[in-house]
């Protein structure tokens, strides 16, 4: 119940905020919640299943080509969006089928291969993917359910409202059953499978969960932002949900955009000092792993809010 | 050029390749071999060794003798660096193989702004120490690259015999089979790991300056010499050295020859590929002990 | 006579050189408890991983409940209702020991979780202590959690290795009181403790080097000269 009320609080404080916030903030906050949904996805793998995947940018771009080749040919944003989902749910899927023959480090290189793999497949098939350089989507095709996504207020709106279909699945997800049982994979894969569980149908069914949110968040990126390209294929890309993950807490169901959140302003903030961008995310990385492996929110729950989902 | 210079030429491409390939391999092998730990920031200390190489040589009065001092000074810088590294973070994390790839993947990003921000994101070339050029029927070749060839292969029987004869080498071993054991003997064992990794790092900023000549020096250049490392050490079979060594020539001199015949990414695409598959179905390496 | 749960024939397994289990045979009658003894490094363990899953075997076959179990994975059998309870106690130190225990109750999917998991945990007297984080519990505790998941998954053969290691006098007592108030589960106990040993048994097997020395009711064992040279030592057995 506790709970419940917190994540609605919170998605009712972010409308206000849309509502709010001058353009230039409510434009950032729209693509905080983009990379959210990217970030929650990657959350069930790793904070809850224990899974590190490098490969996140794979299931990422592979929704964002999906939706955004099928919206070039004419597509409606409507089936286009399902497309991308569809996409990224498949890629982590025959990935997963693979990378979850190994374990630790070897998972890690296992899948930052295939991202690999398929970045450069992007390239190689530059003529048609449009490579390096992307493509722009046209207006024209950015009209989804009447909303005109070339306008910030819509924009905001559809991510708000996938964010929080993201978040409320999630919470719910975790509190269940199937929630329980990832957990314990992470806890302790022997122990569960002597409970009776199968770790590889558990790790893949999170997985394939997690590529469906990447899955999602790289269609509407490409949707709302109006921009594809194999760019948000790169390694940079498997990183960040991580980071945001790590900072804001890994197994916390807002850790994944408050990680988004601050690291936004963050390097906003600093990009008016300096141009060091990549610096800021290699020094939080750095201080995360030192002085807070459990982030801000998993730091907050070990000290005494044990309620906190 | 006939079929045959041409086949000539490319094998002379990829045994460069190779070389250069080779050392920057067993540094990342070493450090997996002996601490059990992924260094993703390899590719960076391999870019740091060849921007350092081109501040150095532009210090310096003439090209033969600004080379001669990126040789020494450049791999050193690096080393220090990756020691400081680890007895600053490394050690502090317990070398946990999560905590350590995260942090390695943050100094990544640290070291690469720095590089950026100091010496900017232009190409800088490298001069050679001399030009000499080799003619060979049907084509001529510089005769810098063959000297890096000769030069890589001289610091790897340098680091072969270190490790199988010397007394650090055996030190090095005797902690990479059991630490706690080792640290039993007295075995300086933090020395040891931050020996190791200082080692493994000025391994690829050697390769790089002599690379760098050859290619160029850039703050994005650590991508492929990483990836390519990864390669190599897992095809080799991870910490296995005589492996990273066999792979590091198979694959130098088969990314020389097709790269002649069919586009470099196409290539990369399926080397990338083959190494995904190599740790699903055969996790111990081609070339590697069961162990 | 009643029916036969679990039919192991000919089971072996080596380790390199070594010949951990073999070509054991073993029966275990529903509804009894049967003691599995012998002196260290017989293959206890090593049988007992065959049974359960964990390991597979190079040899031999087992039958559980009609229908030959000797290909499926752990997971599997432990649906099929063979559960296991390990040696190196195993829970999930970072949850609470609700979850600990809902983590094997969900399996048969009760309506009401939080009952079930409340008289699961009332099973082993740990009713009072479900919000407490597991690994944060006294060792005679988390000896009995474990315990406890053992038996939430309510299976029919329930495998305990080493269960009283470890364990005070007293909570030794409560154990064994415990484990005769369950009704219709075959149990087969791994024990080091005679005492243990002799109150709860109502068969033993005896290895010793990976092979059966002796199979029997207490006072056959009791009685074999076998076991007496092997295992017992000949001044144990005054009475």
């Amino acid at each position: 119940m506790k709970a419940l009320g917190l994540h609605l609080g919170v998605l009712l404080t972010l409308a206000l905020a849309g509502l709010l916030l001058p353009d230039y903030h409510q434009g950032m906050l729209t693509r905080v919640l983009v990379m959210a949904v990217f970030a929650t996805g990657y959350n069930l793998a790793f904070g809850y299943t224990g899974l590190l995947s490098l490969g996140h940018a794979l299931h990422f771009s592979a929704g964002m080509m999906a939706a955004g080749l099928a919206m070039r040919d004419g597509m409606a944003p409507e089936a286009a969006l399902p497309l991308g989902a569809l996409a990224g749910t498949v890629s982590a899927a025959l990935t997963g089928i693979l990378a979850l023959r190994t374990k630790g480090v070897s998972f890690m290189i296992v899948t930052l291969m295939f991202a690999q793999a398929f970045y450069l497949t992007l390239l190689y098939f530059g003529a048609f993917t449009g490579g390096d350089e992307g493509f722009p989507l046209p207006g024209s095709a950015r009209q989804m359910f009447g909303l005109d996504l070339t306008q910030p207020g819509p924009r905001f709106t559809v991510a708000l409202l996938l964010f929080g279909i993201a978040l409320l699945v999630q919470a719910a997800l975790v509190r269940g059953r199937f929630g329980r049982s990832m957990v314990a994979i992470r806890e302790n894969e022997e122990r569960s499978r002597m409970l009776g569980y199968n770790p590889f149908t558990i790790k893949l069914t999170a997985l394939t969960l997690s590529g469906l949110y990447a899955g999602v968040a790289g269609a509407a990126y490409g949707l709302l932002f109006g921009y594809v390209g194999a760019g948000f294929g790169t390694t940079q890309y498997s990183i960040l949900p991580m980071l945001y993950v790590l900072l804001g807490g890994a197994g916390t169901t807002l850790g994944p955009l408050l990680g988004a959140g601050l690291m936004a302003w963050l390097i906003d903030a600093a990009s008016s000092l300096t141009e060091a961008s990549l610096a800021i995310i290699g020094a939080v990385l750095i201080a995360l792993v030192v002085f807070a492996p459990k982030g801000i929110l998993g730091t907050i729950r070990e000290r005494g809010a044990k309620w906190l989902p | 050029m006939g079929t045959g210079s041409l086949l000539m030429l490319a094998t002379l491409e990829g045994t460069v390749m190779a070389a250069v390939l080779a050392l920057a391999a067993v540094g990342l092998s070493l450090t997996f071999g002996v601490m059990r730990v992924v260094n993703v920031a390899h590719g960076e200390f391999f870019m740091l060794g060849a921007v350092l190489a081109w501040a150095v040589a532009q210090a310096m009065p003439s090209a033969p003798l600004g080379f001669v001092a990126a040789l020494l000074i450049a791999p050193a810088l690096v080393g220090a660096l990756a020691w400081v590294t680890d007895t600053a973070l490394l050690k502090r994390l317990n070398y946990n193989p999560d905590s350590t790839i995260v942090a390695t993947i943050g100094l990544s990003y640290l070291i690469q702004q720095g590089a950026l921000s100091f010496f900017g994101p232009d190409a800088r070339a490298v001069a050679a120490p001399f030009t000499l050029r080799l003619q060979f029927p049907g084509f001529g070749y510089s005769g810098y690259k063959l000297f890096v060839v000769a030069a890589a292969l001289l610091v790897l029987l340098a680091v072969w015999w270190g490790l199988t004869r010397s007394r650090a080498g055996l030190v090095m071993r005797a902690t990479q089979v059991d630490r706690n054991t080792a640290r039993a003997f007295g075995i300086n064992v933090d020395r040891v790991y931050a020996g190791t990794f200082a080692l493994g790092a000025a391994l690829a900023a050697l390769a790089a300056v002599l690379l760098a000549p050859i290619s160029q020096a850039h703050y994005l250049m650590g991508h492929d010499p990483l990836l390519l490392s990864f390669i190599v050490v897992i095809i080799g079979g991870l910490g296995s050295l005589r492996g990273t060594l066999l792979a590091a020539l198979v694959i130098g001199l088969a990314d020389g020859i097709l790269s002649m015949l069919y586009p470099p990414t196409l290539a990369k695409i399926l080397a990338t590929l083959a190494v995904a598959m190599v740790l699903v179905f055969r996790p111990q390496g081609l070339f590697g002990d069961r162990t | 006579m009643a029916a036969v749960i679990l039919q192991a024939t000919g089971l072996s397994r080596a380790f390199g050189g070594l010949r951990a289990v073999e070509a054991v045979d073993l029966n275990l009658t529903a509804g009894e408890i049967h003691a599995l003894i012998g002196p260290n490094g017989a293959g206890k363990t090593t049988l007992v991983s065959l049974l359960s899953g964990r390991l597979s075997p190079d040899a031999g076959r087992i039958i559980f409940a009609g229908e030959d179990i000797t290909r499926l994975p752990a997971h599997t059998r432990v649906a099929r209702g063979i559960a296991y309870t390990f040696q190196i106690t195993s829970i999930y130190g970072g949850l609470s020991v609700f979850d600990n225990l809902a983590l094997a109750v969900q399996r048969h999917r009760p309506r009401d979780l939080r009952q079930a998991v409340q008289a699961a945990a009332d099973r082993v007297g740990l009713g009072s202590y479900l919000q407490a984080e597991a690994g944060l519990l006294s060792y005679g505790h988390q000896r009995l959690l474990e315990l406890g998941m053992g038996l939430a998954l309510h299976p029919r053969l329930l495998i305990l290795d080493e269960p009283t290691q470890g364990l005070a006098a007293g909570e030794i007592g409560d154990f064994i009181n415990l484990i005769r108030g369950l009704q219709g589960t075959t149990i087969l106990l791994i024990e080091h403790n005679m005492e243990v040993v002799m109150a709860l048994a109502q068969r033993i097997t005896v290895l010793n080097m990976g092979q059966v020395l002796a199979a029997g009711t207490p006072a056959e064992i009791r009685a074999n000269a076998a076991v007496q040279a092997a295992y017992l030592g000949v001044e144990h057995v005054a009475d």
